[in-house]
């Protein structure tokens, strides 16, 4: 095909001027510029420079102290019930002593006083952590408030995450998790298919001024606060309590503490 | 719970083919080893056919594969996975430039341009880069006991250096039997004796994680290779691979490191297949399955590959074997015209 110079410039300036047309079509029709949404921190949210919480073990006696807590937290997170364990997705859950404290439990004899007992355990939030620095695509991060969060829109799904962390805390969508939950909270996202999910502490509902869910459920087993405030609750039950937290020797420094 | 394993198996090992072609690259360029003229080239692209089939098994390994141009648009540098994307994309088009340019060269009938030159230079230390940095991608990790350990990454080369010339003195073997080019059997006996170091070092290193992990009885250390060669808490699924992978790798060494064997094409072959498969189990599987299981609450969750990811496995080879099938048969015509 024959091709003249006059002609390029033709379809260049039918092209540059198709470009140009829905800017101006979107401005007619919208008629008078619309005010942006503002976005912002609301007026009521809960701030801390490091949000943490204390976990009493001792009143946490059997499994149907710990349901209604998991209950609270996975119904209004969208979290996903699968029976089979490779495709589990967990935020907050109970493990015996022994898998909790591995590598760090007192031994054999002291586990024998918790025989049965479930420990509560979830992200740890940790202040150095090893997840983050993982992440290829920035797609987990910590925030001012030491939370570690997690965007599953830009999760790509490499699971390096799940490798650094060593408290087994993230979980990983094997399948679409949507038809695993039974009633669908419209105020939480779902997830997709291949992305990592785990607990953020609830940093919505901090946002709008709530306690985390499960704290609220716990009815005063689990305390939560700002570390780095010395009149916090968090704080007087770690001065007053002898507390452990998971696999301190890593150097993570989590902020999940337990009064055992 | 976390399944990482059959892909990222194979990715892990295949970096470690496409650093072993530097064995040929290495002496050639930088010991003027004449000899090694002739085969340069096959590493070369031995090198870019395993670099494509590590990208495709990162690739397929996936969660959302088409979000994964946000490694390149949220660059993190404190994230070794982002480093290993950066030196195995490097590693590609360098293999890439300097192969089919010097290959170029050759069927002119010229000397290659000298712009290449720091560009050969620099894929040496390169290769030696892709396999360092895939190692930081467990070694740096808290809690995953098998892999914390400084001897990571010079046990992934030494296993790369033994693996990588294997296949190549295979493949050597098989343009020497169908084509009218001839690698030469000088060269594939240097290269022999390069296997041969490699898998007695690779072993060497392997001897000394073990006596580390076995002396100091630090429970979290030892458990994995106590899963691995003899079971832990009733599972024990990779224990005869495991086996399997040590009896390949002696087998390996008595025929290379013999020279009666290693001369002889037969035991030759037989020995470089030993020594590629033992390496394969042991840095494949073994090395990235045994370091999942126990996980860091000391519970045992098996990995077993299913049908599903192994045929994609087989999948991802059969690319990378036509690519490397396209390359080798260009390089195998360039030579046998200007030789004719």
């Amino acid at each position: 095909m024959e091709t003249s110079r006059r002609r390029v410039l033709q379809l260049l300036g039918l092209s540059a001027a198709a470009l140009a047309t829905p800017p101006v079509f979107n401005a007619l029709a919208a008629g008078a510029p619309a005010a942006k949404p503002k976005i912002g921190p609301g007026t009521e949210a809960l701030t801390a420079r490091q949000w943490a919480m204390v976990i009493d073990t001792r009143k946490f006696k059997s499994e149907a102290d710990v349901k209604p807590l998991v209950e609270a937290c996975h119904s209004i997170h969208n979290v996903p019930h699968w029976d089979e364990k490779r495709w589990e997705i967990k935020w907050l859950w109970s493990t015996k002593y022994e898998s909790a404290f591995s590598g760090t439990a007192s031994g054999r004899f002291a586990s024998e006083v918790f025989e049965g007992r479930p420990f509560l355990v979830l992200c740890n939030q940790c202040e150095n952590p090893p997840c983050v620095r993982a992440c290829p695509t920035r797609a987990t991060w910590k925030r001012a408030d030491g939370i570690v969060m997690m965007d599953f829109h830009r999760c790509i799904g490499c699971r390096f995450c799940m490798a650094a962390c060593p408290f087994g805390a993230r979980s990983f969508n094997y399948r679409d998790p949507r038809p695993g939950i039974k009633q669908t909270n419209k105020l939480f996202p779902t997830r997709m298919k291949g992305v990592v999910e785990k607990c953020s502490f609830c940093a919505e509902r901090l946002a709008e001024g709530k306690m985390p869910a499960c704290v609220e459920a716990a009815g005063g087993k689990l305390a939560f606060g700002d570390l780095s405030d010395a009149g916090s609750e968090v704080r007087k039950l770690i001065r007053e309590n002898y507390t452990i937290r998971r696999k301190i020797n890593l150097g993570t420094e989590p902020a999940v503490y337990y009064i055992v | 719970m976390l399944e990482l394993a059959i892909n990222i198996a194979n990715f892990t090992f295949l970096v470690g083919v496409a650093a072993g072609g530097v064995m040929v690259v290495l002496p050639y360029y930088l010991h003027d080893y004449k000899a090694y003229g002739k085969v340069t080239i096959l590493g070369e692209f031995l090198a870019i056919a395993s670099v494509i089939m590590c990208i495709t098994f990162i690739l397929v390994d996936l969660g959302q594969p088409m979000r994964v141009l946000n490694v390149l648009l949220y660059p993190t540098p404190n994230s070794v996975l982002f480093w290993d994307t950066v030196v195995l994309n490097g590693y590609l088009f360098l293999n890439l430039i300097i192969g089919w340019n010097v290959l170029e060269a050759e069927r002119n009938g010229v000397h290659y341009q000298s712009w290449l030159k720091p560009l050969i230079y620099l894929s040496i230390p390169w290769a030696i880069s892709i396999h360092t940095v895939t190692a930081y991608l467990y070694c740096g990790l808290p809690g995953r006991g098998f892999w914390l350990t400084a001897i990571l990454a010079p046990r992934f080369l030494s296993s790369a250096f033994a693996s990588g010339p294997a296949l190549l003195i295979l493949l050597c073997l098989i343009i020497r039997r169908v084509t009218n080019f001839d690698p030469g059997w000088k060269q594939i006996q240097s290269l022999a004796v390069t296997v041969a170091y490699a898998i007695c070092i690779n072993v060497f290193f392997l001897l000394c994680e073990v006596f580390v992990v076995f002396y100091s009885q630090i429970p979290e250390h030892m458990d994995h290779l106590t899963y691995l060669f003899v079971g832990l808490h009733g599972h024990g699924a990779y224990v005869p691979w495991m086996w399997t992978s040590m009896a390949l790798m002696a087998l390996g060494i008595i025929l290379l490191v013999n020279p009666a064997t290693r001369k002889n094409e037969l035991t030759l072959i037989a020995g470089c297949i030993a020594v590629f498969f033992g390496c394969w189990i042991d840095k494949g599987m073994g090395m990235i399955s045994g370091g999942f299981v126990p996980n860091p609450m000391h519970e045992v969750n098996e990995y077993i590959p299913t049908l599903l990811e192994g045929l994609i496995t087989i999948g991802v080879y059969a690319l990378g074997f036509l690519v490397l099938t396209i390359l080798f048969k260009i390089a195998v015509s360039v030579k046998e015209e200007v030789r004719a």
